[in-house]
């Protein structure tokens, strides 16, 4: 697994996910600490493109052997792609959960809620 | 089960141990208990190739000696517990009088009038009453031996090179036990386990217990959680008290009709016998996902019936359990459809053991 971490360049949501905010439409992913609690990813199910998602919503899951997890939209809007290599390869959720292990992409329905989302210095405050 | 916040949870003496070695500790039958240290997968693997080391000191002991002590655990354990020899051990269960199962139990024959009973921890307090209860009739003593005890199960392939070379003798074979030094420390050493592999399962004094867990550590076995041992059982269909069977089930139904020997006369017989006789609605069965997707525990199953244990096994990689079914539909090789959180996971119905060990 990786060691923690919380890039600058990132969005976070309280729920422990993250996006990246580009003209209009943003990626999200769960943070590294959401899946150093959850424990290895073994199964990831992408949600269907074109549904919707809603800001502090569950919009899919992720599975560890433990538990399932519900993952909470950091923002709202519809779902325009989704990382489907990780069907084959849950874990890349826990290896790169910035980069490889992201989950959807999204054209943000309210791009206004982004105001509300903290930045890194804000999250990991939120985590201690 | 009470949350963490409002009940003192209890610690087993290797607590500052799990605690060092950064294991995840959650709260499990009163004890704060550790779930994983670096990962279930990994540890479950450790187990099935190697070999593990699980605090399991949770579980409870009850000693019954006295000239009735045979007697007596015949009167109120399952199994035919004259058939244990002096250094043997069985697998029983405890039953009320409508057969509904208390506890499911190892019992160890220490001499002719001795006996170690080992509970599970959220029963022992309930499993201590109820013998006593009916210990009046006989001459016998019981004894808690929970706070005197620390448990530690070792298994996997190469348990038993890893515990022989620190032990002052042969060890036990499967399903005996006796008293040896290992690491220098005097202790009870069992041939029994929850994993499927083969191993031992080491009970000692509470002090004692770090500095065995340390040489085994030293030694090369792989500190695992309670997460790799659920996932460990389950691919193995041993039963988990309080998922896959309760009071509210007879043996018969839970699949443990084999650890019944319904003309001893014990404790809830005569329901057992006749459960036996008349079949039972439901029965509990082992089942794997066909495709991906992992049912958890309280899934429904459309026809009737739910997953009383789910999880995803690491050796088949893929989504396993044990559920009721209704009697008529729970042949081997019956499809299934379980209801996981709204989306239907088809399933079939699978021989015990789900994975085959290499064995003991």
């Amino acid at each position: 697994m990786s060691d923690a971490s919380y890039p600058d360049d990132l969005l976070y949501h309280p729920e422990h996910d993250w996006a990246r905010v580009q003209d209009g439409a943003a990626t999200f992913g769960i943070t590294w600490f959401a899946q150093d609690a959850l424990g290895e990813v073994v199964f990831f199910e992408p949600p269907d493109v074109g549904s919707t998602v809603t800001k502090d919503e569950p919009y899919t899951e992720v599975e560890s052997v433990k538990a399932v997890s519900d993952v909470i939209a950091p923002l709202s809007g519809e779902i325009v792609e989704v990382n489907n290599g990780l069907a084959e390869n849950p874990e890349t959720i826990n290896d790169e959960p910035y980069g490889k292990g992201w989950l959807v992409k999204v054209k943000l329905s309210d791009p206004d809620e982004v105001s509300s989302l903290l930045d890194a210095a804000a999250y990991r405050a939120s985590l201690i | 089960m009470s949350s963490a916040s409002d009940t003192a949870l209890r610690r087993t003496s290797l607590y500052e141990r799990h605690a060092a070695a950064g294991a995840r500790l959650v709260p499990f039958s009163g004890w704060e208990m550790p779930v994983q240290y670096t990962g279930i997968r990994d540890e479950h693997l450790a187990v099935r190739r190697d070999v593990g080391v699980f605090d399991v000191s949770h579980m409870g002991e009850v000693q019954t000696c006295g000239p009735q002590a045979t007697a007596f655990l015949q009167h109120v354990l399952s199994n035919d517990v004259r058939r244990i020899p002096e250094g043997g051990a069985q697998y029983s269960v405890l039953c009320r009088e409508d057969g509904g199962i208390l506890d499911d139990l190892f019992t160890y024959r220490l001499a002719d009038c001795d006996y170690l009973t080992v509970t599970n921890a959220a029963n022992h307090e309930k499993d201590l009453a109820w013998m006593q209860e009916r210990a009046a009739e006989f001459d016998v003593d019981l004894i808690d031996r929970a706070p005197e005890l620390a448990m530690l199960a070792v298994q996997g392939p190469r348990a038993r090179d890893l515990v022989r070379g620190l032990a002052d003798g042969r060890l036990p074979p499967r399903m005996h036990c006796c008293q040896r030094d290992v690491a220098g420390v005097p202790m009870l050493v069992c041939g029994t386990g929850y994993t499927g592999e083969d191993g031992v399962e080491l009970l000692l004094e509470p002090e004692h217990a770090p500095a065995v867990w340390d040489a085994l550590a030293n030694a090369g076995a792989t500190p695992c959680g309670l997460g790799a041992r659920d996932t460990l059982r389950l691919e193995v269909c041993f039963h988990l008290y309080g998922n896959d069977m309760d009071e509210r089930r007879n043996p018969i139904e839970a699949g443990l009709g084999w650890c019944c020997k319904d003309e001893t006369g014990f404790v809830g017989s005569a329901t057992v016998a006749a459960a036996r006789a008349a079949g039972t609605p439901e029965k509990l069965v082992a089942f794997a996902l066909q495709g991906s997707g992992i049912a958890r525990q309280g899934n429904p199953i459309h026809g009737g019936g739910a997953v009383t244990s789910g999880t995803f096994s690491p050796c088949l990689e893929r989504g396993i359990g044990m559920a009721y079914v209704p009697a008529d539909r729970a042949a081997l090789d019956t499809r299934i459809e379980i209801d996981v959180r709204g989306t239907v996971r088809p399933a079939v119905i699978a021989r015990k053991p789900l994975y085959q060990t290499k064995g003991p």
